[in-house]
């Protein structure tokens, strides 16, 4: 099923004339409207009206989540703030936050790009959406709402937290579509267990889950353990909130970005130079319809590759593959890079590996150490050290032989490791 | 003629053996054989007890890591060599013993040894051949 068949499916010509024409028009806004966006163009030496071709958006310089700190709150705006009828914020982990601003036909957007999504994941009329994004600053729960409303399907407002709750509630309403983080659906099953309900016997039959990164083998573990067809959802506030790119159902294999709103260039995360598609590095993002607060050429942090053939769903927008961590969660361990999602990968493969873990570095003597803290449970528990002993050596050879990292491997009891209701916290850096 | 044992997951950290044996004491589980074996992460606590179902239900709301396995209650006579005969015969037999520990009470003027064997069943018939005396679960969970 497509929600805007015209524009999701426009022949690429037409796709990247309609981008270029968007840009231009947004590229003359901010730089009328935004003084930030005037000073980098002229220190750029690029006027708007230089911007002929698609190409010429590389002559453009980046936009960071620093740059949005810098004009808080309402610096970045391109309207008077009569036009503005939403504002969120993103949580800042030091200092001020992230404020973002929509206007009326911005909101509109959110909810068309909301409703193509739901509908790429097989959602529509008839659903029942019980959303577990949080409601409030956080753009996740009104974001996923107002799509919800869009394709007519009936939204359960529930917001994060209190798990029982959802549980009883998802049982009761019979939802069919979750919407939450990947880490939060596998709590949600394990605390329905915990009550000795069986969550594979309710009424869910897709999750659209986002706002972290997971691996395939996490997929695999969700669809199985709350019988659903997990989709990954893509999104963050600064671009538009959630709703940037999501899986069709049909291939379940790259997200589309909405490429009519967007425009994605993948660029090396040192140099900042632009890759050839197909090449893995972080994700920039241009927004070229958006009002409010237009961004150009944002640097996500998001470490991903564009994937241009052609998609068995018909959709003419190119993919996005899983996003594979954030260039800022990229863990430089004895000058190895690694990213937590791909000792994630490691573990999933060892029989009865739980999901839940957690990666301690810190430095001894100068040295970067890893451990790897992996939960017990009774699937791996043996009676006799030796088995035990023979896991955690198994699990330190897998990481070392596939990721060439030493690390030591910590047998934790089970549900030590915090539970989130929201991101899940996989990494304690103690080195800073 | 297996006795059930209780094995639990001690994460190294304070308090969570305490955790584990006040909990078992609260629910009136009686413990009546212990081990541990420890390494320098984790431990793992092996019970036998008057009431294994209970104990394991215990444990397994309190948040541990649980399991249950079977081993084996010989009967030792508590004199010099009494354990080292029987060990003697075991090797002589090829049976793998994974590991074993005494029982604090004693049967009569004989001394109680938990074996925890890779084949129990193989090492009962052995035993029993022998004329070691191995103990049944309910003389073992009464005692």
């Amino acid at each position: 099923m497509i929600w805007n068949a015209e524009f999701e499916t426009l022949p690429r010509e037409a796709l990247a004339s309609l981008q270029l024409k968007r840009l231009q028009h947004t590229l003359e806004r901010v730089y009328a409207t935004v003084p930030f966006y005037r000073d980098a163009f002229d220190q750029a030496k690029v006027k708007p009206e230089q911007v002929k071709t698609l190409q010429d958006l590389q002559r453009l310089p980046f936009t960071l989540k620093q740059d949005m700190r810098d004009n808080y709150p309402y610096g970045l705006f391109a309207v008077p703030l009569e036009q503005i009828v939403r504002l969120h914020a993103s949580s800042g982990t030091t200092g001020k936050p992230t404020v973002v601003g929509y206007t009326r036909r911005d909101i509109d957007m959110w909810s068309e790009l909301m409703g193509r999504s739901f509908t790429a994941a097989g959602v529509g009329r008839g659903d029942v959406i019980h959303n577990a994004y949080g409601y409030g600053l956080f753009t996740g729960g009104l974001g996923a709402h107002y799509g919800a409303e869009k394709i007519g399907a009936a939204v359960i407002p529930m917001s994060g937290g209190n798990t029982k709750k959802q549980i009883m509630i998802m049982q009761d309403f019979g939802s069919t579509v979750i919407t939450c983080t990947p880490s939060y659906s596998l709590y949600l099953a394990e605390a329905a267990a915990e009550e000795g309900l069986d969550i594979r016997s309710f009424a869910l039959r897709v999750g659209i889950l986002g706002a972290e990164p997971w691996s395939e083998s996490i997929r695999q573990e969700i669809e199985q353990k709350l019988n659903i067809k997990a989709i990954d959802i893509y999104g963050l506030s600064e671009i538009l909130g959630p709703g940037v790119a999501i899986e069709c159902i049909e291939a379940q294999n790259g997200l589309h970005i909405w490429e009519d709103h967007f425009i994605a260039e993948i660029i090396d995360p040192v140099t900042g130079q632009v890759l050839p598609d197909g090449e893995e590095g972080e994700l920039v993002i241009t927004t070229i319809t958006k009002e409010g607060i237009p961004m150009i050429r944002y640097r996500t942090r998001d470490i991903t590759r564009l994937i241009s053939e052609p998609c068995i769903c018909g959709r003419s927008h190119r993919r996005l593959q899983r996003m594979s961590g954030r260039s800022d969660d990229m863990l430089i361990i004895r000058g190895v890079n690694v990213f937590p999602s791909q000792i994630e990968s490691v573990l999933m493969q060892v029989e009865g590996v739980e999901p839940h873990y957690q990666l301690i570095v810190d430095r001894e003597d100068n040295l970067d150490s890893l451990e790897v803290q992996v939960e017990v449970t009774e699937d791996i528990f043996s009676d006799e050290v030796r088995i035990m002993q023979g896991l955690s050596d198994r699990i330190r050879h897998e990481i070392k032989s596939l990721l060439n990292i030493t690390c030591k491997v910590r047998l934790v009891g089970p549900k030590t490791i915090t539970r989130s209701e929201g991101k899940a916290k996989r990494v304690i850096d103690q080195r800073r | 003629m297996t006795v059930q044992q209780i094995s639990v997951f001690i994460e190294n950290r304070a308090g969570r053996l305490a955790q584990a044996t006040s909990a078992l004491g609260e629910a009136g589980v009686n413990i009546r054989a212990l081990s541990l074996a420890e390494t320098s992460d984790f431990g793992i606590l092996r019970l036998i007890v008057d009431r294994t179902d209970l104990a394991k239900e215990v444990l397994s709301k309190q948040g541990f890591t649980v399991d249950k396995t079977e081993v084996v209650a010989v009967q030792v006579p508590d004199r010099p060599m009494g354990l080292g005969h029987i060990l003697h015969m075991l090797d002589e037999a090829q049976i793998v013993v994974e590991y074993l520990y005494a029982f604090i009470e004693r049967c009569g003027d004989n001394a109680v040894i938990i074996f925890r064997f890779d084949n129990s069943d193989q090492a009962i018939a052995a035993l029993t051949a022998s004329g070691v005396k191995v103990l049944s679960a309910d003389s073992v969970y009464s005692m």
